[in-house]
């Protein structure tokens, strides 16, 4: 199959759109599974969707096939829980994943299925003390405010456990783009094009999965029934890349917006399988792709549950690094995403055992 | 003995990159196994006696503590992050090797400052080099520690004896074990300190009836240590208790029961931070009775673990009690 387009189409950027404006809460991904499942299943061999919702699909590359390599990216983002309403009908809420208090409050958001817009509102500046202008809200004191007016009517449209997103649309901005959700959104489009345009000699376990952003949970249940010879998870990985505050050189970057995909030698929950991580190395030098190696460090990727499923799967994590992840917008680099479906088609399409193989 | 701690201990095997121990463990068992595989992790299996009805897993990590290279800057210092547990206090002053056998200096920001306790943020490497382009290493390159064996009488001294003297104790039971009813499944682990990852995969794919892990345990007896009944030198200790594991009575009992029988002086450990591969491996498919027998050591996670000889030799025999009889651990308790 040929190698994925190196610059996006117009097919690619409403793919990016259609999947970062849908809601997908951790534990709630029905509507982006309903995009991945449309995009997947004309190219499909076979699509089910198992106990905890993961989207398992199988696709064989051309070719004889050597290796099955399951590649995972999770449909799950960060989000809210409503988990009450108040007399005067706001909504109290909880944070669903991991998200700073700080990137909340003064966030319009989306609420429910029907998406009903609201506010994380805030003390208005003209009636602070001074002491308050320091403080940091926390999340327990906060509310989504929807116009309702009072708690019955609240309660008409919401109930607890309806989950809510912030609301922001998909722009392009030049070379980039700014989204919600674009972890990983941007795994799954990848993953997407990978079902689509699968890489030649494997048979290809895509698992679009649920529930990584509260603990690595659908793709543990998701690596146990594929029971694959391999394993990548796409996901997406912060750019800490700006200046620091104080002027000192700032050597905790993470990964570098532009400097192409981010391949991880070591992180929270896993090191990498040795030979997979040279193979997709030189799979990038011998074809001039842009890459870097992410920082170790910690954090986490589905790759830290699969690689333990079983006896072992030699696994790999390999990600498109975005600026404020687990915000209400995050900016990647289109040219990143683009080199990221290139070097995973790419090293995929090379694997064999010999790569996999132990001295 | 002595020989077999020296050279494991002086082997490179940080998590993950566990290949050089793995080829001195594959050569010392090489003859003593009936089948020798490789785990897709890279964990080395030596089962012995396969027609063993009751499985008996014994496992012992080969992999050690280190570093993971973050950051090179331009005048070609590294930074680095930990490769499990480190107390950065430790580090200072010390060197650091990796897999091509390239060596650093760890050095400290701010040196002249004495009175500082340090980060891991404070800590570099120094390869002796004066820009980015001649740095011997890249982002994600990981070390481990440089450090000779040496013995002090009977107490021996080495990085990486947590857990190099638990594989020498497999080895040597391997050695000395002349029969046994079991089918015992020797698995020389990988990725331990890094969250015990090398064992929860070998152990389903062995699927043991029993598991027994052996490992390095601290000790209370240094000054103002912690309070702990284990002391180096007064035998093996049979873990009752650690963070993560409670010992299935039944077996800690079987074991106490041998050690007496075979007149191995031994001690009963409880460890109130730190865990072992049993406590993954115990809860394996549907849940595996497990133990462990530990080698207490001074000085766990530095670069100069401290064991004494009599020790580990009596972890030899006292493993070797348990496994050369049947047994049956009846009910649970």
């Amino acid at each position: 199959m040929p190698a994925p387009a190196a610059r996006p189409t117009r097919a690619h950027l409403r793919l990016l759109q259609d999947l970062t404006e849908a809601i997908g809460v951790s534990g709630a991904e029905g509507p982006v599974r309903a995009i991945v499942r449309k995009q997947v299943e004309p190219h499909a061999d076979t699509v089910k969707v198992d106990a905890l919702g993961n989207l398992l699909v199988n696709r064989r590359g051309a070719g004889r096939v050597r290796l099955r390599v399951m590649v995972s990216a999770h449909m799950d983002e960060v989000g809210m829980m409503v988990v009450s309403v108040s007399s005067e009908g706001l909504l109290k809420f909880e944070a669903v994943g991991s998200i700073d208090d700080r990137q909340l409050l003064g966030k319009p958001v989306w609420v429910g299925a029907d998406r009903l817009p609201g506010f994380i509102g805030a003390k208005p500046i003209h009636l602070m003390s001074d002491d308050e202008t320091e403080q940091t809200v926390k999340v327990e004191s906060m509310s989504i405010d929807i116009g309702s007016g009072s708690k019955t009517a609240a309660e008409a449209k919401v109930k607890p456990g309806d989950r809510a997103t912030f609301a922001t649309r998909f722009r392009r901005l030049g070379p980039s783009v700014m989204a919600k959700a674009l972890d990983d959104r941007l795994g799954v489009a990848t993953l997407i094009e990978l079902v689509q345009n699968p890489p030649d000699g494997i048979e290809l376990l895509a698992a679009f999965t649920v529930q990584e952003e509260v603990g690595l949970r659908g793709a543990r249940a998701a690596a146990f029934s594929l029971d694959p010879q391999a394993a990548l998870a796409l996901d997406c990985t912060p750019a800490n890349d700006l200046p620091s505050w104080d002027g000192e050189e700032n050597i905790a970057y993470n990964t570098r917006l532009g400097n192409g995909p981010a391949i991880y030698a070591a992180d929270g929950r896993s090191l990498a399988h040795p030979g997979l991580l040279e193979h997709f190395i030189h799979t990038a030098e011998s074809q001039g792709l842009a890459f870097q190696i992410r920082q170790p460090g910690g954090g986490a990727t589905d790759a830290g549950v699969i690689h333990v499923a079983r006896s072992g799967i030699p696994s790999l994590s390999l990600s498109t690094p975005a600026r404020y992840p687990h915000s209400a917008a995050g900016i990647a680099s289109l040219s990143d995403w683009r080199d990221t479906a290139r070097l995973a088609h790419a090293a995929l399409s090379t694997l064999t055992e010999r790569t996999l193989r132990r001295s | 003995m002595k020989e077999l701690l020296r050279r494991l201990t002086e082997a490179y095997g940080p998590s993950g990159h566990e290949d050089e121990v793995r080829d001195l463990v594959r050569q010392e068992v090489k003859g003593l196994a009936d089948a020798l595989t490789v785990s897709p992790m890279g964990s080395l299996h030596a089962v012995v006696n396969p027609q063993g009805k009751t499985k008996v897993m014994v496992a012992a990590h080969m992999d050690e503590i280190g570093l993971v290279v973050s950051h090179i800057d331009p005048a070609g210092f590294a930074r680095f992050q930990m490769i499990g547990g480190l107390n950065p206090q430790t580090l200072v002053g010390h060197r650091a090797r990796f897999a091509n056998g390239i060596r650093a200096v760890i050095g400290i920001e701010d040196q002249e400052d004495w009175t500082k306790r340090a980060t891991l943020a404070d800590l570099y490497l120094d390869f002796g080099v004066s820009r980015a382009a001649d740095c011997p290493v890249r982002v994600g390159d990981i070390g481990s520690f440089d450090r000779p064996f040496v013995g002090i009488g009977p107490r021996l001294i080495a990085k990486a004896m947590d857990d190099r003297a638990g594989v020498a104790v497999a080895i040597e039971t391997m050695r000395r074990l002349r029969r046994t009813p079991h089918q015992v499944q020797f698995a020389f682990t990988v990725q331990e300190e890094v969250g015990l990852r090398g064992a929860r995969t070998s152990a389903f794919g062995l699927n043991p009836d029993i598991g027994i892990a052996l490992d390095v345990t601290r000790t209370g007896d240094t000054p103002k240590g912690p309070k702990m009944a284990v002391e180096l030198g007064k035998g093996p200790a049979i873990k009752v208790k650690d963070s993560n594991l409670l010992s299935d009575p039944r077996l800690v009992d079987l074991m106490v029961r041998r050690a007496e029988a075979a007149r191995v002086p031994y001690q009963l450990e409880v460890l109130q931070a730190g865990t072992t591969d049993a406590s993954v491996i115990q809860l394996t498919r549907a849940g595996v009775p497990s133990g462990c027998i530990s080698i207490p050591c001074r000085y766990v996670h530095t670069p100069s673990e401290m064991v004494d000889l009599a020790d580990v030799e009596g972890a030899v025999k006292l493993l070797s009690a348990i496994l050369s009889r049947p047994m049956d651990l009846g009910r649970p308790a």
